[in-house]
């Protein structure tokens, strides 16, 4: 007879031995989906992934995982349009998480601890050359130089930077943050030759470089014909912001009148009044909804006093007048003319009308064609003579920094394989996380911390930076109100919610399904907060 | 870093998170958790009583440093926990019979208190049928008397053990097996009801709570709440039954959460006979939208439904709402731009 505890008749057992797995015929699956931000940045930012260790106040971490597709965010979380912003989902549920001061705070944190890119790759003794030092070229230097190659990069202004130097005015992008972030790459071991123009591409190679990436950028300022007096003071706005960058600013005058309805035309007019001018008028042939400028550059411009004279073009400029025409919009939406003309007193005229790219550097490349007056590329942005890669403004695409930067890097893993004899492959995109597979229950609300701006009135007056950054309190909150869309976040809830304990909480913070006791219920997945659990048929 | 930070991507919504600090973890969150049901117990996909009779006692083991005995009346819970020769329960638990799960608990905390063992803590607990009905009478003997027990009903609203039969619990309109959706007044009758947690303040006993499965953190603080105090305690916690209530196992959470943003289902705590607090509706949901994922309900809604039934069900909502203060000015009401 066995002997069991006083009382005790029967063998007891534990439910244990029953593998309730059997009853499930779906189980639930951890997966990761695309965050939309991840999804809308041109650059490829893993934000959410960022974001997760800046949450916890890893802000060294959360900076070294944004590096890996974008060496300069102290920049971009100044100059970016943030489409991160746009696309988030936290927007439908109250407002869009402050990606971009985030990115800005963890930037200036990085140039204020000294935070520096370590190259690990043994050298491949592969060397590169890269013409143009503004975002793309700074892109895929960077990424080139982790990989082990060499890279130089020749720059035909007297400092690097490209646009970012010569296109955006100090007020939105402080020259010692630029400074800054391009040192840290000349620290990898990258090259910057500065006025130093390369001619002809194709001399490169001849000169022992086994690649070469084009991003040149988009630097001529596109003319249009306006009957004009001998004595009409005409300008185009990126030589404006050209030599006002070079602290050579041109003679503008006390009324000036822009014409154009791009981002350009607005920092040529915010440049004109930090120069002196006291009356600055940008005029646009369309309506402000149809305006390609940013939201909030027209916001900030407006704030400052820069007038907007919607609906008109510019017919004739004389010393001191400019003649507009009003315009109407037909049913097409695009301007016509009224027949109706007012003058306009004006001593200087800036051109603000796009930007041309300047080809002669690949004059006589036979390979190498060009569509729309920009270079033609493949969709490994490589041009018709090989090895020869193209990004930035210089090809087919959206014009702004972060888009450069994306070209940067994806020109350099490119550019990696070709040299290895490969072709890169872009790996396939998960499906993306959308706000329905969100369980908004489990977020709290709380409002974006907005930044502060300097005082429109001080700030027309001088070259200061418009738009102040997040104090470590307030990053570390915004970066907790990402909802990490798609992906775990470490909240218990498939641990705690499970009537089965068929959830198994790991280490690090993962967790596991025990697919012994797993009824396939389904809880786990539908209180998920973040709709990273899938439910999936068993097969049979 | 000036001042601490109170804003987390869950607030205090969630199970837990990776930034909580120790004292901000719920029970649940812990891998060291007791477990006091344990895995292998045969109750349905998606049972709410499974789960919310781990909730609770989990939060009861923690606050008394695992010195707990639990008495069990008949029912699913301890159907499903116990078949022989096997159990799912980690802590010394007793069955005897159907109605008097409160008098069997009534008799341990006298024998530990005999034995001079005031440190160990006694649990009853039951499904509505054994509570509401069939174990009233001992459970109100049990409050009357003030014995140092806290009683816990996991109510799913209707007999589920046995097949869905009605039970005092059982909401009006409700299909069960005993109360067809036929005739004029299809499904469980319009009737007072047996409003268990006011009756029990009624005896003017120490502590009375509700809660659901649908927000942890509540359930678990009163828990430890009902733990700090001795004398008569009553627990009703909202459980969904997908069986019964012919809802979706993955909904389950989900209808809880319903129930109580509807304001049918009011989530208060008493004290000595008196509401000392309620849990405030943070979006307020129609009770149409709780009622219409649920089969039992099923024959109020279509062409041939009935919105006078509804209507008179989300008045019963309404009254809860002023009766209880369920509103407040964080509240996102039925009219706001956030209804669901």
């Amino acid at each position: 007879m066995v002997s069991k505890p006083f009382a005790i008749t029967l063998n007891i057992g534990s439910s244990l031995a029953n593998h309730t797995g059997s009853w499930r015929n779906e189980r639930p699956v951890y997966v990761n989906r695309m965050p939309p931000c991840n999804n809308a940045c041109p650059a490829g930012e893993d934000v959410q992934g960022w974001l997760y260790e800046g949450e916890a106040g890893n802000y060294e971490q959360a900076w070294r995982n944004l590096t890996r597709d974008n060496p300069l965010p102290a920049i971009m979380g100044r100059i970016c349009y943030h489409p991160c912003q746009t696309a988030c989902n936290r927007a439908d549920l109250d407002e869009a998480v402050g990606i971009n001061s985030v990115e800005r705070f963890l930037g200036d944190e990085a140039i204020k601890q000294g935070w520096q890119f370590t190259v690990t790759a043994a050298p491949t003794g592969k060397k590169i050359l890269i013409i143009g030092s503004g975002p793309s070229g700074l892109s895929a230097a960077y990424q080139l130089a982790l990989k082990g190659h060499s890279v130089t990069i020749r720059e035909s202004s007297s400092a690097p930077g490209g646009m970012m130097r010569y296109g955006i005015p100090a007020y939105r992008l402080p020259r010692e943050v630029l400074d800054a972030e391009v040192a840290r790459i000349v620290n990898m071991g990258v090259a910057i030759e500065c006025n130093s123009k390369v001619e002809n591409a194709e001399a490169a190679f001849a000169e022992g470089f086994d690649a070469v990436f084009l991003a040149i950028g988009a630097h001529l300022g596109k003319r249009a014909f306006i009957p004009a007096g001998d004595t009409a003071r005409i300008l185009d706005a990126v030589s404006v912001l050209h030599m006002t960058a070079d602290g050579q600013p041109p003679m503008l005058g006390r009324r000036v009148v822009v014409y154009g309805g791009g981002n350009t035309a607005l920092d040529a007019a915010r440049t004109a009044r930090r120069l002196g001018a006291y009356e600055a008028i940008v005029v646009y042939r369309r309506t402000q909804e149809k305006m390609p400028a940013h939201e909030v550059e027209l916001k900030e411009a407006i704030d400052e006093g820069i007038v907007m004279r919607w609906l008109s073009t510019i017919s004739r400029v004389d010393e001191g007048t400019v003649t507009i025409e009003k315009m109407e919009l037909d049913e097409k939406g695009n301007p016509q003319p009224t027949g109706q003309f007012e003058s306009l007193d004006a001593d200087s005229v800036v051109l603000a009308l796009g930007q041309e790219v300047d080809l002669s550097v690949i004059d006589g490349i036979s390979q190498v064609s060009v569509d729309d007056g920009v270079i033609e590329v493949d969709e490994l942005l490589m041009t018709g003579r090989r090895g020869l890669f193209a990004g930035g403004d210089a090809v087919p695409g959206e014009r702004t920094a972060t888009n450069a930067i994306g070209h940067g890097k994806h020109a350099a893993r490119a550019i990696d394989s070709w040299l290895q004899g490969e072709t890169f492959v872009h790996a396939a995109r998960p499906e993306p996380a959308s706000y329905e597979r969100l369980n908004t229950w489990y977020y709290s609300d709380a409002p974006k911390t907005v930044r502060s701006k300097l005082d429109a009135a001080r700030r027309a007056s001088n070259f200061a930076e418009v738009v102040q950054g997040l104090d470590a309190e307030t990053a570390v909150f915004e970066a907790r109100r990402c909802l990490s869309c798609g992906n775990c976040f470490s909240c218990d809830n498939c641990f705690g919610v499970c009537p089965d304990n068929a959830v198994i909480k790991l280490e690090n913070g993962k967790y596991e399904i025990n697919l012994d006791y797993c009824k396939g219920c389904g809880i786990c997945a539908n209180e998920c907060p973040c709709g990273a659990i899938d439910m999936e048929p068993e097969r049979s | 870093m000036t001042t601490p930070l109170k804003f987390y991507q869950v607030g205090s919504f969630a199970v837990g998170n990776r930034l909580l600090e120790e004292g901000q973890l719920s029970e649940q969150s812990r891998p060291s958790r007791t477990n006091s049901l344990t895995s292998g117990h045969r109750a349905c996909q998606g049972c709410g009583e499974a789960l919310g009779a781990r909730y609770a006692l989990d939060a009861a083991m923690a606050a008394t440093d695992g010195k707990i005995v639990a008495v069990n009346a008949t029912g699913c819970l301890e159907v499903f926990s116990t078949p022989y020769p096997e159990t799912s329960w980690r802590l010394p638990w007793l069955h005897s019979l159907f109605g008097n799960a409160a008098a069997v608990a009534t008799g341990v905390a006298a024998a530990l208190r005999a034995q001079g063992k005031s440190d160990i803590r006694v649990i009853a607990q039951g499904g509505d049928g054994g509570t509401v009905d069939i174990g009233f009478g001992p459970l109100s003997g049990m409050f009357e008397r003030n014995d140092d027990v806290l009683y816990i009903c996991y109510d799913n609203e209707a007999y589920m053990n046995t097949g869905v039969q009605r039970s005092g619990a059982t909401p009006p309109a409700a299909r069960t097996n005993t109360t067809h959706a036929v005739g004029d007044n299809p499904g469980a009758s319009f009737s007072q009801g047996k409003n268990l947690p006011v009756i029990a303040m009624a005896h003017g006993i120490p502590y009375v709570a509700t809660a659901s499965v649908a927000d942890l953190h509540d359930l678990e603080n009163k828990v430890k709440k009902a733990m700090s105090f001795h004398g008569a305690r009553y627990l009703h916690i909202l459980v969904p039954c997908p069986l019964g209530w012919g809802s979706r196992s993955e909904e389950t959470i989900h209808l809880a959460r319903m129930a109580t943003e509807s304001g049918l289902f009011p989530v208060f705590e008493a004290e000595y006979g008196e509401v000392t607090s309620s849990k405030k509706i943070r979006r307020q949901v129609a009770v149409a939208d709780y009622l219409k994922p649920q089969k039992r309900f099923a024959h109020l809604f279509g062409a041939k439904g009935r919105p006078d039934l509804l209507e008179a069900i989300q008045s019963n909502a309404n009254r809860n709402i002023s009766k209880y203060n369920l509103l407040d000015e964080n509240s996102v009401g039925l009219k706001g731009d956030n209804g669901e």
